[in-house]
Protein backbone atom coordinates (compact mmCIF):
# COMPACT_ATOMS: atom_id res chain seq x y z
CA UNK A 1 0.00 0.00 0.00
CA UNK A 2 1.07 3.28 -0.53
CA UNK A 3 1.00 5.18 2.75
CA UNK A 4 3.83 4.20 5.22
CA UNK A 5 4.04 5.15 8.62
CA UNK A 6 6.90 7.38 7.41
CA UNK A 7 3.83 9.71 5.39
CA UNK A 8 3.80 13.90 6.62
CA UNK A 9 0.86 14.30 8.80
CA UNK A 10 -1.24 16.56 6.11
CA UNK A 11 -3.19 13.29 5.67
CA UNK A 12 -6.05 15.64 4.50
CA UNK A 13 -4.55 16.20 1.26
CA UNK A 14 -6.51 16.17 -1.56
CA UNK A 15 -4.70 14.13 -3.43
CA UNK A 16 -2.13 11.33 -1.88
CA UNK A 17 -0.04 8.88 -3.85
CA UNK A 18 2.66 6.90 -2.49
CA UNK A 19 3.02 3.77 -4.83
CA UNK A 20 4.80 2.81 -8.14
CA UNK A 21 1.39 5.04 -9.97
CA UNK A 22 3.26 4.46 -13.18
CA UNK A 23 2.97 0.87 -12.96
CA UNK A 24 -0.10 1.01 -12.01
CA UNK A 25 -0.26 0.83 -8.58
CA UNK A 26 -1.85 3.84 -7.09
CA UNK A 27 -1.51 3.02 -3.86
CA UNK A 28 -3.97 5.00 -1.65
CA UNK A 29 -5.69 8.12 -3.06
CA UNK A 30 -7.42 10.33 -0.86
CA UNK A 31 -9.80 12.90 -2.91
CA UNK A 32 -13.09 14.32 -2.42
CA UNK A 33 -15.80 12.78 -4.12
CA UNK A 34 -17.00 15.99 -6.13
CA UNK A 35 -12.97 15.73 -7.87
CA UNK A 36 -13.62 11.97 -8.78
CA UNK A 37 -16.69 12.80 -10.66
CA UNK A 38 -15.43 16.01 -12.55
CA UNK A 39 -11.97 13.86 -13.02
CA UNK A 40 -14.43 11.38 -14.91
CA UNK A 41 -16.26 13.71 -16.58
CA UNK A 42 -13.57 15.92 -18.16
CA UNK A 43 -11.77 12.89 -19.31
CA UNK A 44 -14.14 10.76 -21.15
CA UNK A 45 -15.83 14.17 -23.00
CA UNK A 46 -17.82 12.49 -26.04
CA UNK A 47 -18.76 14.46 -28.57
CA UNK A 48 -21.75 15.19 -30.79
CA UNK A 49 -20.45 14.86 -34.69
CA UNK A 50 -21.87 18.64 -35.62
CA UNK A 51 -19.89 19.70 -38.24
CA UNK A 52 -22.09 22.76 -39.98
CA UNK A 53 -19.26 24.29 -42.62
CA UNK A 54 -15.41 24.69 -42.96
CA UNK A 55 -14.49 24.53 -39.02
CA UNK A 56 -15.58 20.98 -39.59
CA UNK A 57 -12.82 20.45 -41.64
CA UNK A 58 -10.45 21.53 -38.79
CA UNK A 59 -12.87 19.66 -36.49
CA UNK A 60 -11.82 16.21 -38.40
CA UNK A 61 -8.35 17.01 -38.88
CA UNK A 62 -8.32 17.16 -34.94
CA UNK A 63 -9.55 13.88 -35.07
CA UNK A 64 -7.14 12.63 -37.16
CA UNK A 65 -4.02 10.76 -36.13
CA UNK A 66 -1.68 13.82 -36.83
CA UNK A 67 -3.44 15.69 -33.72
CA UNK A 68 -5.26 12.96 -32.09
CA UNK A 69 -8.35 14.61 -30.30
CA UNK A 70 -8.34 11.28 -28.41
CA UNK A 71 -5.32 12.37 -25.83
CA UNK A 72 -7.84 14.46 -24.16
CA UNK A 73 -10.54 11.33 -23.79
CA UNK A 74 -12.65 13.90 -26.77
CA UNK A 75 -12.15 11.63 -29.83
CA UNK A 76 -15.61 9.37 -29.49
CA UNK A 77 -17.38 11.10 -31.87
CA UNK A 78 -21.07 10.32 -31.57
CA UNK A 79 -23.80 10.11 -33.94
CA UNK A 80 -26.74 10.51 -31.43
CA UNK A 81 -27.15 13.45 -29.39
CA UNK A 82 -28.18 10.88 -26.43
CA UNK A 83 -24.52 9.04 -26.23
CA UNK A 84 -22.83 12.47 -25.96
CA UNK A 85 -21.62 14.65 -23.49
CA UNK A 86 -20.63 17.92 -25.70
CA UNK A 87 -21.81 19.93 -28.82
CA UNK A 88 -19.12 21.22 -30.72
CA UNK A 89 -20.86 23.48 -33.21
CA UNK A 90 -18.10 23.76 -35.38
CA UNK A 91 -19.58 26.27 -38.55
CA UNK A 92 -22.03 28.67 -39.44
CA UNK A 93 -25.44 28.28 -37.88
CA UNK A 94 -28.30 29.50 -40.63
CA UNK A 95 -31.46 30.51 -39.12
CA UNK A 96 -33.15 27.14 -40.64
CA UNK A 97 -30.19 25.21 -38.73
CA UNK A 98 -31.40 26.97 -35.48
CA UNK A 99 -34.60 24.84 -34.23
CA UNK A 100 -32.42 21.41 -34.98
CA UNK A 101 -29.78 22.26 -32.97
CA UNK A 102 -32.04 23.48 -30.09
CA UNK A 103 -33.81 20.11 -30.50
CA UNK A 104 -30.08 18.37 -30.47
CA UNK A 105 -28.86 20.13 -27.31
CA UNK A 106 -32.37 18.99 -25.59
CA UNK A 107 -32.08 15.73 -26.85
CA UNK A 108 -28.52 15.22 -25.05
CA UNK A 109 -28.42 14.02 -21.81
CA UNK A 110 -26.88 16.31 -18.69
CA UNK A 111 -24.24 17.55 -18.03
CA UNK A 112 -23.84 18.61 -21.31
CA UNK A 113 -21.09 20.87 -22.31
CA UNK A 114 -21.50 23.47 -25.66
CA UNK A 115 -18.20 24.91 -27.27
CA UNK A 116 -18.66 27.51 -30.00
CA UNK A 117 -16.16 26.62 -32.48
CA UNK A 118 -14.80 29.48 -34.70
CA UNK A 119 -16.68 33.18 -35.45
CA UNK A 120 -19.63 32.43 -37.12
CA UNK A 121 -21.05 29.90 -34.23
CA UNK A 122 -19.78 32.81 -31.49
CA UNK A 123 -20.84 35.65 -33.55
CA UNK A 124 -21.97 35.49 -36.83
CA UNK A 125 -18.40 36.19 -38.21
CA UNK A 126 -19.01 39.23 -41.53
CA UNK A 127 -21.92 37.29 -42.34
CA UNK A 128 -24.56 40.05 -40.50
CA UNK A 129 -26.97 38.78 -43.57
CA UNK A 130 -30.57 37.61 -43.86
CA UNK A 131 -29.76 33.72 -43.28
CA UNK A 132 -27.29 33.55 -40.17
CA UNK A 133 -27.64 33.45 -36.64
CA UNK A 134 -25.34 35.84 -34.92
CA UNK A 135 -23.87 33.52 -32.55
CA UNK A 136 -25.42 30.09 -31.34
CA UNK A 137 -25.31 31.83 -28.05
CA UNK A 138 -28.77 33.17 -28.82
CA UNK A 139 -30.55 30.10 -28.37
CA UNK A 140 -28.59 27.52 -26.34
CA UNK A 141 -25.70 28.41 -23.42
CA UNK A 142 -22.35 28.38 -24.34
CA UNK A 143 -19.45 27.27 -22.20
CA UNK A 144 -16.48 28.06 -24.43
CA UNK A 145 -15.80 30.19 -27.50
CA UNK A 146 -13.10 29.00 -29.69
CA UNK A 147 -11.72 32.00 -32.23
CA UNK A 148 -10.41 31.93 -35.25
CA UNK A 149 -11.80 31.69 -39.16
CA UNK A 150 -11.52 28.59 -38.69
CA UNK A 151 -9.57 28.07 -35.44
CA UNK A 152 -6.08 25.36 -36.06
CA UNK A 153 -6.53 21.95 -34.46
CA UNK A 154 -4.71 23.48 -31.52
CA UNK A 155 -7.03 26.37 -31.08
CA UNK A 156 -9.38 23.77 -30.55
CA UNK A 157 -7.72 21.60 -28.13
CA UNK A 158 -7.15 24.88 -26.17
CA UNK A 159 -10.78 24.86 -25.90
CA UNK A 160 -11.15 21.86 -24.79
CA UNK A 161 -8.43 21.95 -22.37
CA UNK A 162 -9.79 25.09 -20.64
CA UNK A 163 -12.99 23.56 -20.96
CA UNK A 164 -11.56 20.52 -19.00
CA UNK A 165 -10.67 22.78 -16.41
CA UNK A 166 -13.57 24.50 -15.66
CA UNK A 167 -15.15 20.85 -15.21
CA UNK A 168 -12.81 20.70 -12.51
CA UNK A 169 -14.10 23.57 -10.95
CA UNK A 170 -17.87 22.88 -11.00
CA UNK A 171 -19.98 21.53 -8.46
CA UNK A 172 -21.58 18.52 -9.27
CA UNK A 173 -23.68 17.61 -5.97
CA UNK A 174 -26.39 20.51 -5.96
CA UNK A 175 -30.02 20.93 -7.82
CA UNK A 176 -29.33 23.08 -10.59
CA UNK A 177 -31.57 26.02 -11.75
CA UNK A 178 -33.12 25.71 -14.84
CA UNK A 179 -31.86 27.18 -18.07
CA UNK A 180 -32.42 30.80 -18.76
CA UNK A 181 -32.15 31.70 -22.04
CA UNK A 182 -32.52 35.11 -23.70
CA UNK A 183 -35.78 35.40 -26.56
CA UNK B 1 -27.40 33.17 -85.76
CA UNK B 2 -27.13 29.81 -84.11
CA UNK B 3 -29.07 27.23 -86.08
CA UNK B 4 -31.66 27.03 -82.74
CA UNK B 5 -31.88 30.65 -82.14
CA UNK B 6 -32.78 30.65 -86.38
CA UNK B 7 -35.08 28.02 -85.72
CA UNK B 8 -36.85 29.38 -82.48
CA UNK B 9 -37.35 32.69 -83.78
CA UNK B 10 -39.22 30.83 -87.63
CA UNK B 11 -41.49 29.03 -85.21
CA UNK B 12 -42.33 31.91 -82.81
CA UNK B 13 -41.61 35.27 -84.65
CA UNK B 14 -43.50 37.34 -81.92
CA UNK B 15 -41.92 36.27 -78.84
CA UNK B 16 -37.96 36.01 -80.26
CA UNK B 17 -36.43 38.86 -78.95
CA UNK B 18 -32.40 38.38 -79.26
CA UNK B 19 -30.26 36.12 -79.34
CA UNK B 20 -26.38 35.80 -77.84
CA UNK B 21 -24.11 33.58 -78.69
CA UNK B 22 -21.06 33.47 -76.37
CA UNK B 23 -18.33 30.87 -76.31
CA UNK B 24 -20.76 28.32 -77.65
CA UNK B 25 -23.02 29.23 -75.15
CA UNK B 26 -26.06 30.07 -76.52
CA UNK B 27 -28.47 32.74 -74.88
CA UNK B 28 -32.22 32.94 -76.06
CA UNK B 29 -34.62 35.96 -74.77
CA UNK B 30 -37.98 35.64 -75.34
CA UNK B 31 -41.39 37.45 -74.49
CA UNK B 32 -42.76 36.73 -71.15
CA UNK B 33 -45.83 36.03 -72.19
CA UNK B 34 -44.89 33.40 -75.18
CA UNK B 35 -42.19 31.55 -72.64
CA UNK B 36 -44.22 28.74 -71.95
CA UNK B 37 -45.10 27.79 -75.23
CA UNK B 38 -41.18 28.12 -76.27
CA UNK B 39 -40.13 26.04 -73.89
CA UNK B 40 -42.64 23.18 -74.80
CA UNK B 41 -41.47 23.26 -78.07
CA UNK B 42 -38.18 23.24 -76.58
CA UNK B 43 -39.02 19.89 -75.18
CA UNK B 44 -41.41 18.23 -77.59
CA UNK B 45 -39.70 19.15 -81.13
CA UNK B 46 -37.80 15.89 -81.98
CA UNK B 47 -35.14 18.29 -83.34
CA UNK B 48 -34.78 20.16 -80.28
CA UNK B 49 -35.19 17.76 -77.41
CA UNK B 50 -34.38 19.46 -74.72
CA UNK B 51 -35.67 16.69 -72.36
CA UNK B 52 -33.18 17.85 -68.91
CA UNK B 53 -33.84 21.28 -66.82
CA UNK B 54 -30.32 22.71 -65.32
CA UNK B 55 -30.94 25.02 -63.73
CA UNK B 56 -33.71 28.28 -62.79
CA UNK B 57 -32.01 31.86 -61.72
CA UNK B 58 -33.10 35.15 -61.64
CA UNK B 59 -31.48 38.88 -62.40
CA UNK B 60 -32.43 42.00 -60.89
CA UNK B 61 -31.70 44.86 -63.06
CA UNK B 62 -32.83 47.88 -60.81
CA UNK B 63 -31.97 50.25 -63.34
CA UNK B 64 -34.10 49.05 -66.27
CA UNK B 65 -38.16 49.70 -66.90
CA UNK B 66 -38.15 45.43 -67.21
CA UNK B 67 -36.83 45.06 -63.53
CA UNK B 68 -36.34 40.92 -63.47
CA UNK B 69 -34.74 38.42 -65.61
CA UNK B 70 -35.96 34.37 -65.64
CA UNK B 71 -33.19 32.10 -66.84
CA UNK B 72 -33.55 28.88 -67.68
CA UNK B 73 -31.17 26.43 -68.63
CA UNK B 74 -31.67 23.10 -70.96
CA UNK B 75 -29.49 20.64 -71.61
CA UNK B 76 -30.52 18.32 -74.16
CA UNK B 77 -29.40 14.73 -73.36
CA UNK B 78 -29.07 13.09 -76.54
CA UNK B 79 -27.96 16.12 -78.46
CA UNK B 80 -25.51 16.71 -76.35
CA UNK B 81 -26.70 20.70 -76.34
CA UNK B 82 -27.21 23.33 -74.13
CA UNK B 83 -29.40 26.47 -74.33
CA UNK B 84 -30.20 29.14 -72.46
CA UNK B 85 -33.89 30.90 -72.35
CA UNK B 86 -34.30 34.38 -70.97
CA UNK B 87 -37.67 36.26 -69.90
CA UNK B 88 -37.90 39.72 -68.40
CA UNK B 89 -40.76 40.25 -65.97
CA UNK B 90 -41.38 44.05 -64.92
CA UNK B 91 -41.63 44.40 -60.81
CA UNK B 92 -45.56 45.80 -60.78
CA UNK B 93 -46.61 42.29 -62.79
CA UNK B 94 -44.16 39.72 -61.27
CA UNK B 95 -45.44 36.59 -62.95
CA UNK B 96 -44.23 33.79 -65.07
CA UNK B 97 -45.51 30.45 -66.36
CA UNK B 98 -44.25 27.72 -64.75
CA UNK B 99 -42.32 25.09 -66.13
CA UNK B 100 -43.39 22.27 -63.99
CA UNK B 101 -45.67 20.54 -66.22
CA UNK B 102 -43.23 20.10 -68.70
CA UNK B 103 -40.02 19.11 -66.27
CA UNK B 104 -40.57 18.09 -63.56
CA UNK B 105 -37.15 19.48 -61.99
CA UNK B 106 -38.46 22.67 -62.21
CA UNK B 107 -40.93 22.51 -59.23
CA UNK B 108 -37.73 23.59 -56.45
CA UNK B 109 -35.97 25.99 -58.32
CA UNK B 110 -38.97 27.81 -59.14
CA UNK B 111 -39.51 27.89 -55.65
CA UNK B 112 -36.21 29.38 -55.05
CA UNK B 113 -36.50 32.13 -57.62
CA UNK B 114 -40.03 32.77 -55.86
CA UNK B 115 -38.21 32.24 -52.14
CA UNK B 116 -35.21 34.80 -53.31
CA UNK B 117 -36.53 37.00 -55.48
CA UNK B 118 -39.99 37.43 -55.19
CA UNK B 119 -40.88 36.25 -58.74
CA UNK B 120 -44.32 33.90 -58.78
CA UNK B 121 -45.03 31.34 -60.87
CA UNK B 122 -48.31 30.65 -62.71
CA UNK B 123 -49.87 27.15 -62.63
CA UNK B 124 -47.13 26.00 -59.57
CA UNK B 125 -48.22 23.54 -57.48
CA UNK B 126 -46.89 24.64 -54.45
CA UNK B 127 -44.84 27.90 -54.90
CA UNK B 128 -44.21 28.44 -51.00
CA UNK B 129 -40.78 29.48 -49.85
CA UNK B 130 -38.07 26.76 -49.62
CA UNK B 131 -34.77 28.06 -48.47
CA UNK B 132 -36.13 30.75 -46.00
CA UNK B 133 -38.75 30.05 -42.99
CA UNK B 134 -42.03 29.91 -44.34
CA UNK B 135 -43.54 33.02 -42.12
CA UNK B 136 -40.37 35.41 -43.48
CA UNK B 137 -41.63 38.89 -43.34
CA UNK B 138 -39.54 40.99 -44.59
CA UNK B 139 -39.21 40.31 -48.31
CA UNK B 140 -36.84 38.62 -50.92
CA UNK B 141 -32.78 38.55 -49.73
CA UNK B 142 -31.68 39.09 -53.27
CA UNK B 143 -33.27 41.77 -54.67
CA UNK B 144 -30.68 44.60 -55.07
CA UNK B 145 -32.79 46.91 -52.78
CA UNK B 146 -32.21 44.10 -50.11
CA UNK B 147 -30.14 45.59 -47.32
CA UNK B 148 -26.87 43.22 -47.30
CA UNK B 149 -25.78 44.14 -43.88
CA UNK B 150 -27.86 44.48 -40.50
CA UNK B 151 -30.48 41.39 -41.11
CA UNK B 152 -29.04 38.54 -39.17
CA UNK B 153 -30.68 36.73 -37.25
CA UNK B 154 -31.02 37.55 -33.52
CA UNK B 155 -33.90 37.49 -31.25
CA UNK B 156 -36.50 36.07 -33.03
CA UNK B 157 -36.45 32.59 -32.69
CA UNK B 158 -40.24 31.39 -31.82
CA UNK B 159 -39.12 27.64 -30.82
CA UNK B 160 -37.31 28.64 -27.47
CA UNK B 161 -40.36 28.52 -25.54
CA UNK B 162 -41.70 25.52 -26.51
CA UNK B 163 -40.73 22.09 -25.77
CA UNK B 164 -38.98 20.19 -28.48
CA UNK B 165 -38.40 16.99 -26.46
Amino acid sequence: MGLTENSPPDMNLIQVSRGHDKDGDLGLTLTTLEKAVNWARKGSLWPMTFGLACCAIEMIAAVSARYDIDRYGAGVFRASPRQSDLMIVAGTVCVRMAPVIRKIYDQMPEPRYVIAMGSCATSGNIYDSYSVVQGVDRFIPVDMYVPGCPPTPEALFDGILKLQEQIMQRRVFYTKPPEQVQA
Amino acid sequence: MHPVAEKIQQAFPEAFRQAVEWRGDLAVQVAREHLHAVCRYLHDDPGMDYDYIVHVSSVDWPDQPERFEVVYEFYSIRRRARIRVKARVPEDDCVVDSMTDIWKGADFMEREVYDMMGIRFRNHPNLVRILMPDDYPEGFPLRKDFPVRGKGWRDTFPFLGEKTI
